[in-house]
């Protein structure tokens, strides 16, 4: 049962977090904590044009929160503010089960997360903090 | 001393198997479990006794009067109170507080007064206070935490001076296990014409209280921590200075007379107690009290010693483990953490093994701060728990780090 939980892709990206840091004058700085816990998350986003340039994460967190951070910054990398808003919501419907994960896809190691309804905010917290930075205008 | 494997038959959900394993809980800070005897007066209650109480002049009605104000008297002498009049039911700590913060606060206190806390307090003893100075212009105070996680007394005796009006400390930390000096707190308060409201959620359910002992003025507790049923809990204050307050909630029960453009207040306790109570509440908090006194305080203080020693001894054993806290004087529970899984996940991994402890700030953010961390894991043990399942915490434990290892 932990084994669905805690899959081997997520205990990938909490040890080996991937754009872990910060970013100089970010177009975004969105900082969110998860009352439940305490848990925060801080994320930094540069645009070139309509793009993303860079995206990092910093915090601290469990490894379901850090690795979905993580996972969030490769997603979103590249990405039009409209497409981003688009991985957002779909990653946001499929943690609260009204769409399905796809397979083969990294995200659908989050899937066990469904499970435990309190450990769902933990996975939002990077994208609920993109999406939030991306609506106050960066 | 009592039997434990005995008295551990008296609480049936002891018997339920998590994930296939036998529960283990470890969470007793947060909520305990009910005994038979508790969940058998509720029941009764509904089935033989159920009525409004105070007004009717029927049968029922004058049953479940007599049980309510009869559980008043149990709580008040749980308690050594002087007297039951100052005994208010309400739904707990939280409630508690914030009618002394409502009724005495938005009364008495002005700008420039102050009100002295300490860091380690829990939302429900801070956030309370934070309403009453914004809407009076006084200010907190708060004496720190000394490394150790005890109270800088030192600061104390300079923090509590002529503008102190009310002095408001935890007696046992939910975190840190710490036993504050509520008394030395008390005589600091008296001797500077102050208050004192002491926050007993984590000591009446664990050890013996006599609010006269304490010197305290006021004295908040919450029943479902110590086996009664949610929402009923109590505040008991020293009756002059209740008479001197505003009510809280205004409504039926806590008048005596009522018109149109104003109304008159009802005697102590039921000044404080608008509206319809929790009566089956507090009439299983009068069980569970019974059910206490029968253990006596005294023996559940030492089980808990013993058993909150040996569990701290257990988990210091751990490579790594952080432990948070006074080395000794403690209360029986131990907050944690290991540097290698985050206490969320820990949490989350002891569950799969029937262990149930709680993981977070434990509503205790400023504290957290202090401690530089967002949180810690949390096991608090109670008058049925056990060594071996302080073993089991322990065996959890490890089995989680190697969980967490392999993927290293």
């Amino acid at each position: 049962m932990m084994r669905e939980l805690y899959t081997q892709i997520i205990m990938d990206h909490y040890q080996r977090p991937r754009n872990r840091g910060e970013i100089d004058n970010p177009d975004i700085e969105e900082h969110l904590l998860n009352p439940l816990c305490g848990d925060e998350v801080t994320v930094y986003a540069l645009f070139e044009g309509d793009k993303v340039s860079d995206v990092k994460f910093g915090g601290r967190g469990c490894a379901i929160s850090q690795a979905s951070a993580s996972m969030m910054t490769e997603r979103l990398m590249g990405k039009s503010r409209e497409a981003a808003e688009k991985e957002i919501k779909g990653f946001k419907s499929m943690m609260t089960g009204e769409t399905e994960f796809p397979e083969m896809d990294d995200l659908a190691a989050l899937k066990g997360v469904i499970q435990y309804p309190s450990r769902i905010k933990c996975a939002t917290l990077a994208w609920n903090a993109f999406q939030k930075g991306m609506n106050d205008g960066g | 001393m009592y039997d434990v494997a005995e008295i551990r038959q008296n609480f049936p959900i002891l018997d339920r198997e998590v994930h296939g394993k036998p529960l283990v809980y470890l969470d007793n800070a947060a909520t305990s479990q009910k005994p038979r005897q508790v969940i058998q007066t509720l029941t009764d209650y509904y089935e033989k006794h159920n009525a409004n109480i105070h007004r009717g002049a029927h049968r029922l009605a004058e049953e479940a009067t007599a049980a309510y104000e009869e559980a008043r008297e149990k709580v008040a002498r749980f308690i050594s109170a002087p007297d039951s009049d100052g005994l208010i039911f309400t739904r707990g700590t939280t409630e508690s507080i914030n009618l002394v913060a409502h009724a005495w606060g938005r009364k008495n206190l002005r700008e420039g007064d102050e009100i002295v806390l300490t860091e380690t307090e829990h939302h429900s003893n801070l956030v309370p206070w934070q309403l009453a100075v914004r809407d009076t212009g006084a200010r907190l105070r708060f004496i720190p935490m000394l490394d150790d996680g005890t109270l800088d007394m030192e600061a104390a005796r300079r923090l509590i001076g002529p503008k102190t009006k009310l002095v408001a400390c935890t007696h046992a930390s939910n975190v840190l296990a710490t036993i504050n000096p509520v008394e030395e707190l008390a005589r600091l308060a008296h001797e500077n014409d102050a208050l004192m409201l002491v926050d007993g959620a984590q000591s009446a359910p664990h050890m013996p209280v006599d609010v006269e002992k304490l010197g305290c003025d006021f004295f908040a507790a919450s029943g479902h921590k110590m086996l009664g049923p949610t929402g009923a809990g109590f505040l008991w204050g020293r009756i002059e200075i209740l008479e001197e307050m505003e009510p809280f909630l205004g409504g039926g029960e806590m008048i005596r007379e009522v018109h149109l453009d104003h109304s008159t207040w009802n005697d102590l306790p039921y000044k404080f107690e608008a509206g319809t109570m929790n009566i089956e509440g507090a009439i299983g908090l009068g069980a569970a009290v019974d059910y206490l006194d029968e253990l006596g305080m005294e023996n559940i203080r030492e089980h808990e010693r013993r058993l909150g020693a040996y569990a701290h001894g257990r988990l210091s054993e751990i490579e790594g483990i952080v432990l948070y806290g006074p080395e000794k004087d403690r209360a029986g529970l131990v907050s944690f953490s290991l540097p290698d899984v985050h206490p969320h996940d820990l949490s989350q991994l002891l569950d799969e093994e029937g262990v149930a402890i709680r993981s977070g700030h434990h509503c205790c953010q400023p504290l957290m701060r202090r401690l530089g961390i967002a949180a810690t894991a949390r096991a608090s043990f109670y008058l049925y728990n056990t060594e071996e399942e302080a073993d089991a915490l322990v065996a959890a434990l490890v089995r989680a780090r190697e969980f967490f290892g392999a993927f290293a």
